[in-house]
């Protein structure tokens, strides 16, 4: 099965994602390419183990556009005529891989977190409903299909290997979409990232005024507290207080989830975590599937009585 | 100047969950629905330009049944001031984004702003399905929006870990709306009484192309992934967490 994975980068840093889908494409059978889009594509780290060819493909700027990828893509699909093509569930995939499915009518998948083969079949997992049921999915078309797969499932793939490297050469129309500057979130007042114990709270606990409660609790308990993002996007709490993937990705030695329902992008931040224990009232949250230890409880009634313990 | 918001009612799953006797999907009397969370960002944004512009008309546009229209209907009474309804059964985002074309080309907006995923599917795509359609340039995932009303506008995207690119877009264009971006307005009672008198134009589709995808069997999770329950009345529950923590900072 012939896979085509598209090498994500930023800064001039190839990003995990991009050797979870290398190791992804290798399990699938490969030959495995890695297409590299970028000014200095010689100078992305892409030698892994299971890579087969590695194609430099220049272009005018280091950073992403969409409209560069878009063509890109669909050119070396023309080209290199790949079974699957393999790109990262991220901020920038998202961006142009799903108008590439769209102009040349391809089998598509977004937040793909398993894949398998029933003989040419490909068959991809994906979450419906919130994550609170799975679904198996297939590609009834001819073409190739282009998968978005889920970041932090996959393994890294290794340093390895002895690639060939070719290079293609694509005319682009102009950006319609232009990169101009990055800009660094703010200045964090607390690093949650060096934090060996985080409590942290979530859309359950229903209003900005309860977060004193928890600020109190943390504080007893010798926690930092972190929350998850509708308590950022309320305006009630920091940014640097974020876990998930647009936030810190954290790995403390315990992590206490209080009315975290433990949203895909959530999980993704904290789930290398020593020790997760979650309160939730909700049964089938998802944090409890990521949880080392659960409790469907009221977290006020709980917190009340964690006071009293500390 | 016109602005087209597309929206999505999402299909909300309770504590319980039952299958249709096919196993294809959830059966819809454990479903409960609402306007997608990042969709009424899209809205509020919208409604933003046309309060900093002055003038501008809003028309939030969704692909669905019948019954969807209540998101239309949570639209215009935030303030929409049209509301279109393409007839389909589209599931999947590439398909749902060939439906949406036949409401939104017709508008020829100066911007079209969609959610960058919904609740329910996540799937992140159909915005940026929208754009190849509509042969419109595509900015995914803003948390900042800059436009004087005519011209480039300046988005800035959302990247992993909270790094901001700005990018300068030339309209019209396609931009996918993130949360946190602004707070979506309440709709007083009166607005969503008098939302429910007005008229949502219903069209059809083109039906055409390949769905992306085909399910084959949906399922429950495997629970808990070996997650071990803690019972009791939250007394108890509050010691063994005490105890479980206590021993892991040791």
């Amino acid at each position: 099965m012939r896979v085509l994975v598209i090498a994500e980068h930023l800064r001039g840093q190839v990003r995990d994602v991009t050797y979870e889908l290398i190791a992804a494409g290798h399990l699938l059978g490969g030959p495995v390419l890695v297409a590299a889009i970028g000014s200095e594509p010689a100078a992305l780290d892409l030698t892994r183990v299971g890579v087969d060819e590695i194609v430099h493909v220049p272009v005018a700027g280091p950073d992403f556009e969409s409209d560069v990828y878009q063509q890109v893509l669909a050119a070396l699909i023309a080209d290199r005529r790949p079974d699957v093509i393999l790109v990262g569930f991220t901020v920038n995939s998202i961006g142009y891989a799903p108008a590439v499915a769209t102009k040349l009518k391809l089998g598509f998948a977004s937040d793909v977190f398993a894949l398998r083969q029933e003989g040419e079949t490909i068959i991809a997992t994906r979450a419906f409903y919130g994550s609170k049921v799975h679904a198996e999915i297939d590609f009834p078309g001819p073409g190739p299909v282009i998968l978005m797969l889920r970041p932090t499932v996959w393994p890294l793939a290794a340093p390895g290997g002895a690639p060939k490297v070719t290079e293609m050469r694509v005319s682009l129309t102009a950006s319609r979409a232009r990169h101009v500057q990055f800009a660094e979130p703010p200045k964090a007042d607390v690093d949650i990232g060096s934090a060996d114990f985080l409590l942290s709270i979530g859309r359950g606990i229903g209003e900005k005024e309860k977060i004193a409660l928890f600020e109190g609790l943390a504080e007893k308990m010798g926690a930092t507290l972190a929350v998850s993002r509708p308590l950022v996007d309320a305006g009630w709490m920091p940014s640097s207080r974020q876990v998930g993937q647009s936030g810190r990705t954290v790995k403390p030695k315990v992590y206490l989830a209080l009315g975290i329902s433990g949203a895909v992008q959530h999980l993704a931040g904290m789930k290398a975590s020593g020790t997760i224990i979650a309160i939730n009232k909700d049964p089938e949250a998802a944090i409890f599937d990521a949880a080392h230890y659960g409790a469907v409880a009221d977290l006020f009634e709980v917190a009340r009585e964690l006071e009293k313990l500390y | 100047m016109k602005l087209v918001v597309c929206v999505k009612l999402v299909k909300i799953l309770g504590d319980e969950v039952e299958f249709k006797p096919d196993g294809m999907d959830v059966d819809p009397d454990y479903l409960e629905a609402a306007l997608n969370e990042w969709d009424a960002c899209a809205l509020e944004e919208a409604l933003l330009i046309r309060e900093r512009l002055g003038a501008a008309e809003v028309v939030a546009v969704t692909a669905g049944a019948s019954g969807s229209e209540e998101a239309l209907r949570r639209c215009l009474a935030m303030g929409a001031d049209r509301a279109i309804r393409v007839e389909s059964t589209a599931e999947d985002p590439l398909s749902t984004a060939r439906e949406l074309v036949a409401a939104v080309t017709p508008e020829s907006p100066d911007l079209v702003l969609c959610g960058v995923q919904s609740s329910d599917s996540v799937q992140g795509s159909t915005g940026t399905a929208l754009s190849e359609l509509l042969g419109l340039p595509c900015v995914a995932v803003v948390k900042k929006l800059e436009w004087a009303g005519s011209g480039p506008a300046t988005a800035h995207r959302e990247l992993e870990g909270g790094l901001i690119d700005i990018v300068e877009v030339d309209t019209p264009a396609v931009l996918t709306i993130q949360t946190g971006i602004n707070q979506p307005r309440y709709a007083t009672l009166r607005a969503i009484k008098v939302a429910e008198q007005q008229e949502i134009v219903v069209i059809r589709g083109p039906s055409d192309g390949p769905p992306a995808y085909r399910i084959r069997r949906m399922f429950a999770p495997p629970k808990g992934h070996g997650a071990q329950m803690l019972e009791g009345g939250p007394d108890e529950i509050a010691k063994q967490i005490a105890g479980i923590i206590r021993e892991r900072l040791k």
